[in-house]
């Protein structure tokens, strides 16, 4: 059920039931489609080595 | 001049009902009227403020006789994309769901900016759903349509804004942009547009869509009508906590200095392109005389994490009625919407993580450059519905392809006028001048540079 690796199907059904987001088998296919998108982007992203160091961008002002 | 050949821009305008060579009512009359006649045919407008548009002008017109300053952008007439809250007006957003919602009890802080320097709103925008999208093919509302060939998309998300200011309606609009949503249409529009510095325009009361992201600014038919705008939307916004608080800077009266002193290059690689929109930069380039090449590094990545970025925020915005209501929504966006909500923790973080890195990176280069040059969108406007765009030699999905030049740079806040040019007597399309963060005025210094060249062509299309 490895989604970074082109496994959507599975994926979609899980993650939605854990967020309790009900699916429509209708909507099914689109949003597996789109999932596939974004899990492309994130490859490129995940294989890409950043140091610890590296903050995340958003700084919180209080 | 008169008041109502759809040609006239926001600085004519104002000079004119500043001098009372036309009166801001005439103005704002013949604005309505060339709304009211165009607007079946372009779909720009999802709303008409007409009484409003009357109200203010008449106002206008009054302080003029009592020998006030009546702001210097009197009589301008100016729409805003339906994601600007309008005093008394249900902001949609391009939704059908947020139609059901309150009318808005205040005006967005850049609506009540421009107002306060005298221009009359005379209406709200045609957008994406929720601002997802680079087409303006909204199912609920309708297309917009590309003035210069109404089979084409105007782009999106703000397609109604530049529709509006291409078709000759309006010489000044306001948008937002995320990934691309002003420089995008201004691209297909052949319109000049500004998304300033992340932070620099205030964001109150106005719809977010991917907050890490979301930045507003205006569109307009000159690089002077662009400053002016930009100037007068200046200023701290408290009701948006992403906004820096940076004092205002006056663009305008550094225009005259055009490119000189400023170090200019192209930026190749990712954002080599090829085609029309190759050309488009390589014309600018020769005329800015930038024979230099700069290679923005891990641009693509820099894509995928603004793609992922969004996909998250835009869904967790909107996860409530996703759960409730999945029906309601655009069809051309709900699947995208849907599946932003299952991305991973792991991915997002890595998103943000890696901006920082990306970020310091191209800092980097502008030591060395002020300005770089790069296509606003790969090709000039698809057609309505059209599916798939070639790209050396391969069919890929046109939607999100249309924001590949411009995510990138988004992605990191970078000031960026997108300036409208046609090698060739081509369909318009835009190139995006790139400066330093907080920099818009360099920017604005080489489009106006690039107009005074007689290199940009924002002729509206009039009929």
């Amino acid at each position: 059920m490895n989604v970074e690796t082109g496994e959507g199907e599975g994926y979609v059904d899980a993650a939605a039931a854990a967020i309790g987001l009900p699916l429509d088998p209708a909507h099914r296919p689109g949003v597996v489609l789109n999932m596939l998108r974004i899990a492309e982007m994130a490859a490129l992203l995940m294989e890409f080595p950043l140091p610890q160091e590296c903050e995340p961008a958003p700084v919180f002002v209080p | 001049m008169t008041a109502h050949d759809g040609r006239s821009g926001a600085l004519a305008i104002a000079g004119a009902v500043r001098s009372g060579a036309l009166s801001a009512e005439a103005v704002a009359e013949a604005a309505l009227a060339r709304i009211a006649e165009r607007n079946a045919a372009l779909n720009a407008f999802t709303t008409v403020t007409a009484e409003r548009a009357r109200r203010d002008a008449q106002r206008i017109d009054a302080t003029l006789a009592l020998g006030k300053d009546p702001g210097p952008l009197a009589g301008v007439p100016f729409a805003v994309k339906d994601l600007f809250d309008i005093a008394g007006v249900v902001t949609r957003a391009g939704s059908k769901i947020d139609a059901e919602g309150a009318p808005a009890a205040a005006d967005a802080t850049l609506v009540r900016r421009l107002a306060e320097a005298g221009a009359v709103l005379v209406g709200a925008l045609n957008m994406d759903e929720y601002a997802y999208g680079f087409t303006t093919e909204n199912s609920h509302y309708g297309p917009s349509h590309n003035p210069h060939d109404l089979a084409r998309i105007a782009g999106g998300s703000s397609g109604g804004a530049a529709a509006s200011v291409a078709g000759g309606l309006v010489p000044l609009a306001l948008g937002s942009d995320t990934n691309g949503s002003i420089r995008v249409p201004a691209s297909l529009c052949g319109t000049f547009g500004l998304k300033p510095t992340y932070g620099r325009l205030g964001r109150g009361g106005a719809r977010l869509f991917a907050s890490s992201l979301d930045h507003v600014g205006p569109f307009a038919r000159s690089a002077a009508d662009l400053a002016a705008a930009y100037d007068a939307l200046q200023g701290p916004d408290p009701r948006d906590p992403a906004c820096a608080g940076m004092p205002a800077e006056a663009s305008q009266p550094l225009l005259g200095r055009g490119a000189d002193g400023l170090r200019i290059a192209v930026a190749g690689g990712y954002f080599a392109g090829s085609g029309v929109a190759a050309e488009a930069v390589a014309i600018a380039a020769r005329a800015l005389g930038a024979d230099q090449q700069v290679e923005v590094p891990e641009a693509a990545r820099a894509r995928a994490a603004a793609f992922v970025i969004t996909a998250a925020e835009g869904a967790n915005l909107h996860l409530a009625d996703l759960k409730k209501r999945p029906g309601d929504f655009d069809p051309n966006t709900r699947d995208r919407f849907l599946a932003g909500a299952l991305v991973p923790a792991a991915w997002v973080v890595q998103a943000q993580r890696f901006r920082r890195w990306y970020r310091e990176r191209v800092m980097a280069l502008f030591e060395a450059v002020d300005v770089l040059l790069a296509p606003a969108t790969p090709c000039p406007a698809p057609l309505i519905g059209q599916e798939t765009i070639e790209t050396a030699g391969i069919a890929v999905p046109m939607r999100p392809y249309l924001g590949v030049y411009t995510q990138p740079l988004s992605f990191i806040g970078l000031p960026v006028v997108a300036v409208p040019l046609r090698p060739g007597g081509s369909l318009p399309i835009g190139v995006q001048i790139v400066a330093a963060p907080w920099r818009e005025a360099d920017a604005l210094r080489v489009a106006a540079a690039l107009e005074q060249a007689g290199v940009t062509n924002a002729e509206p299309a009039l009929d």
